[in-house]
């Protein structure tokens, strides 16, 4: 554990330096900016809420690439994932009868989405398993893929006249907010926490997840024992592609209540980087989305300072520092 | 001249000293063994020498001078005429033999690469010490005896006249070990100096000039002369060796493995077992002999499920399993402990008590939840049932040492509910004395209880000791069977050796 | 359209649109041989597209665009064996890292160099005939070059040994750690001046160019199995679904925009199932070397 946290500090401390370098190329103060973005985060209630709101879709695309991580396997396509899931649940939220109870609707909206997001996960799972062919340009290739039919979907058949949205779900279907100064956090948040216990049972306490961490760790060994490869990759991939899927509660029946395009455009890719910050453990998943959340508004509130794609160049400097700083660390361990 | 001298040198890996101050001197123009069994740091102390690796204290002198640890590497080694010859070969297997040697000391004609003059040089070279080679012969289409006169032949072709040798013997025939024998004496008879590390304590007898006997890390003998095996191996262990276990006859029933006319595909889609038919009856052992790489490890993972077949049947007690996942087969009666332990029969990253139930989690709570208890129920009886240490369930397989892991995945597969089929590669291979006695006495027990046991080993004493039937296997074909009274023969050894080598009776 | 298809229009088209393609590709085979696996092509053909338009912009030179390109390029492979070679991070997980940071920097810096989101300002650009243009000539001449160096030069043998089985070319005294910083820095280079051809032959800087060229030029390596001439032909493929699902467009065939589109994506999919026939990779493709 003091490890970990190690790797993590060093990695935040090596972002801060390289974000500073920016800042000053925009000639503007690091300290100024570095302490606007914490007061408009966790400094005032809307600038929580906020976070909490960006947090919770993190935890759930973080959650995706830490579960298949687990199992060996790279899931480069939570966007696409996401974004098809999003769009499931909107759909789905939408078509429902008006007086449905909101118990059922949710859960029909939400396990649309978790399809939705699964079935978009299998096909590189299969294609693994059944082909060998490396997932992680297959989800990448998915993610345009995927973005290209739904907005031909959206744009042919479901959105809205002239817009770019879906119709709004009914409402039974929409989660209610948290408040917070009007900010767009919403009770979906809990569902991620519940999602994040969930994961770690799963992985710890069950035993299709010990059968998956043996495929992930040892391959050779899994099949040796008779655990069935090809079947477990694609079920993983699938369970991952629903947890990102999933992520359409937070959006869709929380927030805006339709799918519109561009919805939580990023939040797959920066899901790579809370698994990885969060060691693929679910306790740290939720503190790197936490993380990563402050970042992306606080990202918004420095944009008059300086342009607010600083943020995505501090979240890939942490990636590449926690992948660097791990890697020394281990290879120091074992020596 | 002394050609290699060590002077109280001390290695350690964390908290165990693998070599406690060790001196150690070899005479040039000799053939000087370096003996003891798995774990003593002989190999640990040739690669002190030859610079892979760094002592933390002690001297090295290289053909009289001395070497600083801390600029000494393989690299400086061969500058100054010390080369080395590894266990695990150093061969890229794509490559052809002239681009495996030329490597780092290309020469050029110009820009370009001028692999034409190495090939010539390299064989001169050959030629020089009476074996030929192919420069344009792609390693991996080499046999393994080819494979370590291309090993030898890098470091000669740089000009090397020191040679250390690790186990070089230990995946060849014995008439390769024959042939290779006579290369090392033409390379004497030319003014060189060979150190040779193994555990062969036959073969050590018959070419070595000195002998030093290494155990636990420190020398605790050298000898000279006429050579006495028994000396020798009283030396490396400390007690007599035995090498026998203790069994009844055999009373086979009913069979349980049943083959028929099977053809398997290995690597790159070559054929690696042809037509091969046997069977295997429970209460029986029966053991394939065979240089490493005939096909027997693709026959073990046609059995076992892990390859698929081309061609032919294998059955289980009457069912046809020749295709079936491998967690059917396990349900059919097999088990199967495999002949990489670090890669196939454990997980190194998960517990001991996590290990033991890999693959057989169905069989401690539900499907929603597993039954903890239970699992760790199971490990205090494994450990203490096969004696693996640490005594610590939570420990990772990792941290154990080979004899233990072995233990573990013995432990796991033994004690499968309802055993028919026991399937076991090179069961004892890199473990301890006091581990393999156990193991070996395991194995009977399992065939009295009446499980059928196919044993794949690449040491013939131990298939001496352990089979009722020997099936003798060579590039892919079985070409030769000895039951029980042919095997107590004394020309058993050299009638099995003939077979792995193709010599038809 | 079947005209349309034979005519020179189209196959000055073809080729001008498989460059970059190429390019990338030349340079990922070159990483890959070594043992390390180069998902960060895409980074590098953005950042090589961006210091092209820099350099172009401030010269109006088109041969300053290009050098600037490769600089780029040779900046982001120098970041990439930083974190992969000295560190021994993961290799996807830098190379997806890369990527994302090229996407966010490339955006900043064209905010602050600028003062737009989206676009640079028109630089001067290639002449639209293809063949007129001397950075073609080269692109073509580089196709072989690589290949004589990988298959002929010591370097190339130290290069491939090292990718196969690093231990024993370090036993033959080949320090595996230069000539993997070697082989990506000229990854690097490559996949920069591919980067350049984009944005000097599109007139300018477009944020997020690239694209997705990394990643088909990365299955171009794999489909030329490992072989830099099979992989130019690879990219031609490539080169020609894309100008073919151009010209769709335009003709305005009955299909959606966005599913035409989709083609060369989908034609990635296809091929690394292996439809197109599979093949071993570089035995020590992806494992850090310790």
């Amino acid at each position: 554990m003091k490890r970990e946290a190690y790797i993590v500090v060093v990695a935040l401390l090596v972002a801060m330096a390289a974000g500073s370098v920016l800042i000053l190329a925009f000639g503007q103060s690091p300290a100024q900016v570095y302490g606007m973005l914490m007061a408009h985060t966790w400094g005032d209630s809307y600038g929580l809420g906020q976070v909490l709101f960006k947090a919770t879709p993190l935890v759930f695309t973080g959650l995706a690439v830490a579960l298949a991580f687990r199992v060996g396997l790279f899931n480069i396509g939570v966007e696409g994932q996401m974004m098809v899931g999003a769009f499931a649940t909107a759909l789905v939220g939408a078509s429902l009868p008006d007086g449905t109870p909101w118990v059922i609707a949710i859960v029909l909206a939400i396990g649309a989405g978790a399809v939705a997001g699964g079935a978009l996960g299998a096909i590189p799972g299969y294609l693994r398993a059944r082909f060998g062919a490396h997932e992680v340009i297959n989800t990448i290739m998915l993610n345009f893929i995927a973005g290209a039919l739904v907005l031909w979907a959206g744009r042919t058949w479901f959105f809205v006249e002239e817009s770019t949205h879906t119709q709004t779900v009914i409402e039974s279907a929409r989660i209610p907010s948290l408040g917070m100064s009007g900010s767009a956090a919403n009770l979906s948040c809990f569902l991620a926490l519940i999602a994040a216990a969930g994961v770690w049972y799963f992985f710890e306490r069950t035993r299709r997840g010990h059968e998956w961490r043996a495929v992930g760790e040892s391959p050779l060994a899994a099949e040796t024992a008779g655990i069935r490869i090809g079947r477990s990759i694609t079920w993983a991939m699938a369970a991952s592609g629903a947890l990102a899927g999933a992520v359409g509660a937070n959006f869709v029946l929380g927030y805006k209540h339709y799918f519109e395009e561009g919805i939580g455009r990023g939040m797959g890719f920066m899901g790579i980087a809370v698994a990885l910050v969060g060691r693929n453990h679910p306790v740290g998943i939720v503190g790197a989305a936490l993380l990563f959340g402050t970042l992306s508004q606080g990202g918004f509130a420095v944009n008059e300072l300086v342009p607010k794609e600083l943020v995505d160049v501090l979240q890939a400097v942490i990636i590449l520092a926690v992948a660097a700083t791990s890697a020394e660390v281990r290879r120091l361990a074992t020596r | 001249m002394k050609a290699l001298e060590l002077r109280n040198v001390t290695k350690r890996f964390g908290a165990v000293e693998a070599n406690k101050h060790v001196s150690l001197t070899v005479e040039a123009g000799t053939v000087h063994a370096v003996v003891g069994e798995n774990g003593a740091g002989k190999s640990t102390l040739m690669h002190v020498a030859y610079g892979h690796a760094r002592c933390d204290e002690g001297r090295i002198f290289l053909k009289g001078e001395e070497v600083s640890p801390a600029r000494h590497s393989p690299a400086e080694s061969i500058r100054r005429g010390v080369g080395m010859v590894h266990q695990h070969f150093m061969l890229i297997g794509p490559m052809t033999v002239a681009e495996n040697v030329a490597l780092g000391r290309e020469p050029r004609r110009g820009l370009r690469l001028d692999l034409e003059t190495a090939a010539d040089e390299l064989r001169q070279l050959a030629a020089k010490f009476g074996f030929d080679v192919d420069p344009d012969a792609r390693i991996e289409d080499l046999s393994v005896g080819e494979q370590q006169r291309v090993e030898i032949l890098k470091v000669l072709w740089r000009g090397v006249d020191v040679l250390i040798l690790d186990e070089p013997t230990a995946v060849l025939t014995p008439a390769e070990v024959r042939d290779l024998f006579g290369v090392l004496r033409k390379l004497v008879a030319d003014g060189m100096t060979v150190v040779l590390i193994t555990h062969k304590l036959d073969e050590v007898v018959e070419i070595a000039d000195r002998v030093t006997v290494m155990r636990r890390g420190e020398v605790v003998a050298e000898l000279t002369g006429t050579l006495d095996v028994g000396a020798i191996a009283t030396a490396m262990i400390g007690r007599p060796v035995l090498m026998q276990v203790d069994k009844r006859p055999a009373s086979p029933g009913a069979a349980v493995l049943s083959l028929q006319r099977l053809r398997v595909r290995g690597r790159r889609g070559a054929a690696a077992v042809r037509d091969v038919s046997f069977e295997i009856r429970a209460g029986e052992v029966v053991a394939i002999a065979g240089v490493v790489g005939n096909g027997q490890s693709e026959l073990v993972e046609a059995i076992t499920g892990v390859r698929p077949i081309v061609g032919g049947t294998v059955a289980l007690r009457g069912v046809d399993v020749s295709r079936a996942p491998v967690d059917r087969r396990h349900r059919g009666g097999l088990s199967h402990i495999p002949e990489d332990r670090q890669a196939r029969g454990l997980v190194l990253e998960f517990s001991v008590a996590e290990n033991l139930i890999l693959g057989r989690a169905r069989e401690h709570g539900t499907p929603f939840g597993l039954d903890l208890a239970s699992v760790g129920a199971n490990a205090e009886t494994a450990i203490r049932e096969f004696d693996i240490r640490p005594a610590d369930a939570d420990a990772p397989a990792r941290a154990l040492s080979g004899g233990n892991q072995q233990k573990v995945v013995v432990a796991r597969e033994l004690t499968r509910p309802g055993m028919t089929l026991l399937v076991c590669g090179q069961p004892t291979r890199g473990v301890d004395i006091g581990a393999i006695e156990m193991i070996h006495e395991r194995l009977i027990a399992a065939r009295d209880a009446g499980a059928a046991v196919l044993l794949v080993s690449a040491e013939l004493s131990e298939i001496r000791a352990l089979a009722d039937r020997v099936l003798v296997m060579y590039r892919g074909k079985i070409v030769d069977q000895l039951d029980a009274s042919q095997l107590a023969l004394d020309s058993a050894l050299e009638r099995m050796g003939r077979g792995m080598l193709g010599v038809t009776a | 359209m079947i005209e349309t298809l034979f005519s020179a229009a189209f196959f000055g088209q073809m080729l001008r649109i498989t460059v970059p393609y190429m390019l990338a590709a030349l340079g990922g085979t070159i990483s890959e041989r070594s043992g390390v696996i180069n998902i960060a092509l895409e980074g590098k053909l953005l950042v090589g597209a961006f210091c092209a338009a820099l350099g172009a912009y401030y010269t109006d030179s088109v041969f300053v665009g290009a050098v600037a390109g490769v600089g780029g390029g040779l900046a982001v492979g120098a970041l990439y064996a930083l974190v992969v070679v000295r560190f021994r991070a993961d290799q996807i997980v830098a190379g997806v890292a890369i990527n994302l940071l090229a996407l966010g920097l490339t955006r900043f810096l064209l905010k602050l160099a600028f003062d737009s989101t989206a676009n640079s300002p028109p630089i001067e650009s290639l002449a639209s005939n293809v063949a007129a243009a001397p950075l073609f000539w080269v692109a073509c001449v580089l196709a072989p070059a690589v290949h004589a160096v990988l298959m002929y030069s010591p370097f190339g043998l130290r290069l491939r040994a090292v990718g196969e089985h690093p231990e024993a070319a370090a036993t033959a005294g080949v320090s595996v750690v230069r000539v993997r910083w070697a082989a990506v820095l000229i990854a690097g280079a490559l996949a920069g001046l591919g980067g350049a051809w984009l944005a000097l032959g599109s007139g300018g800087f477009v944020a997020e160019m690239s694209g997705g060229r990394g990643y088909v030029a990365l299955t171009a390596v794999i489909m030329g199995k490992w072989r830099p001439l099979a992989a130019t032909l690879a990219s031609l493929s490539f080169g020609f679904a894309e100008a073919f699902q151009l010209n769709l467009q335009t003709a305005g065939v009955g299909v959606p925009s966005e599913l035409v589109q989709m083609l060369p994506y989908v034609l990635t999919m296809v091929a690394l199932t292996g439809f197109i026939g599979r093949s071993r990779p570089p035995g020590a493709l992806g494992k850090p070397y310790q």
